[in-house]
């Protein structure tokens, strides 16, 4: 029997995350078996998720050193799972690229981050994102388990041709103090309008270095109010302190993935594309029509964010009457 | 009084477009800057506030060739003391190697009577984003490592770190000497002085050659994105375009 795919699997308040999904969706392409890891709850719910993604076998790694979640157990839970794998997949999130490290390092083994594609499978070579996805690197990964990341958008979400209904494994694998020593010890709730409204927003309204001060950003704030969106910025305006760096879109900050990106007055700097590029739309407002933003843009307005931005928002509040 | 190491990478700093080298195992950086990421910028600044608090020494450190003692001059420049570069070239050390090598550095220093309580890096070098540096230097060194925190502070004889967790601002807490790796957004890094350039200038570089061969990062080769044409729809000029902007929205479903 071919060594299974073991796919570390996120789940929030809707079930599995998107980006798990898409990793699912990912990891039926090495053509073996896919199975999933849970650490902590498995919700029923979860169990019929998997099973439509294709999912043949759940390890649900439970037990009381996953209360509070601390990078070094989830990864000695996922270990435990991954005895027989021949492939350790996640997405590419923070949890996701901190486990699957701590995972690669205890088994001693290479772990290649934010991969897109799999360029070849004996032996096994993966595309992934460097300089954050402007450029792309093939990576051979000779070891077993072969430990890597998937980059969110880098594929579909896509439930599995036949459904399956997933075998259930419980683990309580003993942890050891050591693996407990770095743990959450408390979370604040975040303020609803942090960075999560911006990940998540349908519209985004994009501004950079065309504000030009802290004082040029009241049309685009009332535009993302009147399309129901959020409000990203360019890494200069946080870094010239117009605006939180929780707004900041890009290679250091979020990344967005929404049906409309209306970026006015950013240039596009790769460090701000590999932020946004899994825009659905793009709506460049700009003063220059050769900036990178306008050229990889949909659609185009060769303008001062100043003068256009406002226009906009009036011609949606007069059609709205 | 705390020591605290901070880790920092000499990276090109590309901002349009990229070449690659005629060999496609990097970045064609001829034409460009270099720079350390924003994440790393931070984590210096993080290291000068917390050695500044405790009374105690910043010590920078870099794997690079014998132009990274540039990077290694800025962070002298706002406020390390120290810097270590350990001359070699980067592109051939897989992450796994730079965590060997850190940790050399870190049990040499121990061994002289200047143990690091706290090594600070970047979440991810800008450049080969491998996520993984600072995990693996904490295994190297069997200490705890919390990741991708934005404020980092050392009291009571503990490392306290916040981040972004998915519910919220998380809190962690270990006992030092720790890893701890730090993302953008949480401070500000400061500007270098006139006098901080002056001392810069003037502190020795302690330089040592790598302690073993590296096993390399199994890069195959790099390659450009396909490079997607323009199909750019201009909708017109200036405000008269608003009308056409907002048909468009409309139609795309996302303006009531």
């Amino acid at each position: 029997m071919s060594a299974p795919v073991l796919v570390l699997v996120e789940t929030g308040a809707g079930g599995v995350t998107e980006v798990s999904l898409e990793t699912l969706t990912f990891a039926r392409g090495f053509g073996e078996p896919v199975h999933a890891v849970v650490v902590g709850a498995l919700p029923e719910e979860v169990v019929v998720q998997l099973g439509a993604y294709g999912v043949a076998g759940i390890h649900h790694v439970t037990g009381a050193a996953f209360d509070a979640y601390g990078a070094a157990a989830w990864a000695a839970g996922v270990q435990a799972a991954a005895v027989e794998a021949g492939t350790v997949v996640a997405a590419g999130t923070p949890r996701g690229m901190e486990v699957l490290a701590h995972l690669a390092a205890r088994l001693g083994v290479a772990m290649a981050a934010n991969a897109v594609g799999i360029a070849a499978n004996d032996p096994l070579t993966v595309q992934r994102q460097v300089l954050g996805g402007a450029v792309l690197e093939e990576t051979r990964m000779p070891d077993r388990p072969a430990v890597l990341t998937v980059a969110g958008h880098a594929v579909e979400a896509q439930p599995a041709a036949e459904p399956s209904t997933p075998a259930v494994r419980r683990h309580e694998p003993e942890i050891p103090a050591a693996d407990l020593v770095a743990r959450v010890v408390s979370t604040e709730p975040a303020e609803p309008d942090r960075s999560g409204a911006l990940t998540s927003a349908r519209v985004v309204v994009g501004a950079g270095r065309g504000a030009g001060s802290a004082t040029g950003f009241d049309g685009v704030v009332e535009l993302a109010a009147l399309l129901d969106g959020a409000l990203g910025v360019s890494r200069v305006v946080t870094s010239l302190g117009w605006r939180p760096h929780h707004e900041q879109v890009g290679q250091t900050g979020s990344r967005i993935s929404p049906e409309v990106y209306i970026p006015c007055g950013i240039s596009g700097a790769i460090q701000h594309w590999a932020g946004c590029a899994s825009s659905k739309t793009i709506v460049a407002i700009n003063t220059d029509p050769d900036a990178p933003m306008v050229t990889k843009a949909g659609y185009a307005v060769i303008g001062d964010m100043a003068e256009v931005v406002p226009a906009i928002n009036a011609e949606i509040r007069r059609r709205r009457g | 009084m705390t020591s605290v190491l901070v880790c920092v990478k000499r990276v090109p700093d590309v901002g349009g477009e990229v070449a690659l080298t005629a060999d496609a195992q990097g970045v064609d950086a001829r034409h460009v800057g270099f720079t350390v990421s924003a994440h790393e910028s931070c984590a210096v600044e993080l290291a000068v506030r917390v050695a500044g608090a405790g009374g105690g020494a910043a010590t920078v450190l870099t794997l690079g060739a014998a132009d990274a003692v540039e990077q290694l001059r800025s962070a002298l420049g706002v406020g390390c003391t120290a810097a270590t570069l350990v001359e070699a070239d980067a592109g051939a050390f897989g992450p796994a190697d730079v965590a060997r090598e850190i940790a050399a550095v870190v049990r040499a220093h121990e061994a002289q009577g200047r143990g690091h309580d706290l090594i600070l890096l970047g979440n991810d070098a800008a450049d080969s984003g491998d996520f993984q540096v600072g995990i693996r230097l904490a295994y190297e060194l069997g200490r705890p490592v919390v990741n991708g925190v934005k404020t980092v502070e050392v009291s009571d004889g503990m490392v306290t770190a916040r981040g972004d967790g998915p519910d919220g601002v998380e809190t962690f807490r270990v006992p030092p000497p720790a890893v701890v790796t730090v993302l953008e957004g949480g401070v500000e890094p400061r500007y270098p002085t006139i006098t901080g350039r002056m001392k810069a200038k003037k502190t020795a570089v302690e330089i040592l050659a790598p302690r073993q061969a590296p096993a390399g990062p199994g890069r195959v080769r790099l390659t450009l994105p396909p490079a997607q044409p323009s199909h750019v729809e201009i909708l017109g000029h200036g405000p008269e375009a608003a009308p056409a902007v907002v048909d468009l929205l409309h139609s795309l479903g996302v303006a009531r």
